[in-house]
């Protein structure tokens, strides 16, 4: 039985089939609308997250299952004090696969090893996001046409990110990539990161001016400058809109340049974009539908043929 | 000089690096083990310059060699039998060390279920860094020892 916990917890090659069969779902919704009937998914969401907890429950619709589970620690015997490993104990017998969000660090892990049902990491605190991460992978790699040889600006919020630190992890494995990192000096990207790149012989720089480096760019990945990581407002506001993407400077960038957000967005990216065909942040949300209903396929080990 | 005679049996921790044999004293649990310590601070060296020297006497088994390495593989673990040294150990960083230190990142797991074992696992062997096995927080020197 399979898990997931990170990104990293798959192959090159097992992303590759699992992406394969998420544009096959996107080609042909029908074929796996039974997929996962009489199957249940439990969304154990420990924490609040609309959008993630709605993802999933959208996949596992579109396969035909159903879901049931609970939307925050007060809905749920952790109120109680009940450990995650008893939760799922209890959890494996009512579901057959789980997606799990907590904000303790590496709890979704402990839930894993005491499970009888895969576990999905579906966010745990400041640690990883993994299917945040595959669904942006999808995302690229069914907008461009591969994973590799570009240029990427990750720009914002490069110190807490999660989703860039694990985008950039997971990108690493992928050849001919550059990475800008566009940041103001207070929410510079971490030094084991660069060490990590500079290790691997990838290649990087480190601007503050987003507007130079528009005309490089193969993509641009917008992140939201996070109040909860401050622990003074006044930086949060000095901070929060330090870049902010507009038309203008989308006219520097190249015609087939995408620009990604993991979203919400804020101010970061000026709604006179949205209609912009380089703005692929709503369709990253569609992929991130299609990305997990390949992943509960995937650790069902469910085939579908016809 | 100051001379401190031999044991008999156990075993003789040369080259720790000097001010560092109280929190090591700590850190193999030798305040809870019925065993004769005696701890040799500030001695001179030819190689350190100065160095502590811990000697002592218990059962040889009773030495947990995985804590010596993540806390300082250089240190010289000399066994001694019948007053004579007939071994040097070599130190050697295991992958994996459990319950031996704590996890001190607040947002981790670990801070709240119970019954949890505190697991660091070996994340970089040339850098000598080990992480927390749940939220992979590096683990730092002077992490207090786990109560058992």
């Amino acid at each position: 039985m399979r898990h997931l916990m990170s990104p990293l917890d798959f192959s090159v090659k097992e992303l590759d089939d699992l992406f394969n069969l998420a544009n096959d779902i996107e080609k042909n919704p029908k074929k796996y609308a039974h997929a996962c009937e009489g199957l249940k998914m439990a969304t154990c969401f420990y924490e609040p997250s609309t959008r993630t907890r709605l993802s999933f429950e959208a996949a596992m619709l579109n396969l035909g299952g159903s879901v049931l589970g609970f939307s925050d620690a007060n809905s749920s015997s952790a109120a109680k004090g009940e450990s995650v490993s008893d939760t799922i104990r209890v959890i494996s017998c009512y579901a057959d696969i789980c997606a799990m969000r907590h904000p303790k660090e590496g709890a979704p892990m402990v839930a894993a090893s005491k499970s009888r049902i895969p576990v999905i990491n579906a966010g745990d605190g400041g640690h990883q996001h993994p299917t945040q991460t595959l669904t942006d992978l999808l995302t690229i790699r069914s907008m461009k046409g591969r994973l590799g040889d570009f240029t990427i600006g990750l720009c914002g919020d490069l110190k807490f990110g999660r989703t860039v630190h694990s985008l950039i992890n997971a990108l690493m494995r992928y050849e001919g990539i550059h990475f800008v990192f566009i940041s103001p000096e207070e929410l510079k990207i971490p030094d084991y990161i660069t060490e990590k790149l500079k290790e691997a012989g990838i290649t990087y720089e480190e601007v503050i001016s987003l507007e130079d480096v528009m005309p490089k760019l193969d993509l641009l990945y917008m992140t939201r400058v996070q109040r909860e990581r401050f622990f003074n407002e006044e930086d949060y506001v000095r901070l929060k809109d330090f870049y902010i993407l507009t038309p203008d400077k989308m006219e520097k960038a190249k015609t087939d340049m995408l620009v990604l957000h993991p979203l919400p967005r804020v101010n970061e990216i000026s709604v006179e974009i949205d209609d912009d065909p380089r703005a692929a942040y709503f369709k990253q949300a569609q992929y991130g539908v299609y990305v997990r209903m390949a992943l509960i396929l995937t650790l069902l080990d469910i085939q579908v043929t016809e | 000089m100051l001379n401190v005679g031999k044991i008999e049996e156990g075993f003789v921790l040369d080259h720790i690096q000097a001010g560092k044999s109280l929190t090591l004293y700590y850190n193999l649990g030798l305040d809870k083990k019925d065993c004769t310590v005696a701890m040799i601070m500030n001695a001179k060296s030819g190689k350190m310059g100065k160095k502590d020297i811990l000697k002592v006497e218990c059962d040889i088994d009773d030495l947990n060699m995985d804590i010596l390495a993540v806390v300082d593989h250089n240190i010289t673990v000399n066994v001694v039998k019948d007053g004579e040294i007939v071994e040097k150990k070599e130190l050697v960083l295991p992958k994996e060390i459990t319950n031996v230190f704590k996890c001190k990142n607040p947002r981790c797991i670990t801070s709240i279920e119970q019954g949890l074992p505190h697991i660091f696992v070996l994340a970089d062997e040339k850098k000598e860094i080990y992480r927390c096995k749940y939220c992979e927080e590096k683990y730092k020197q002077r992490v207090k020892t786990v109560v058992q």
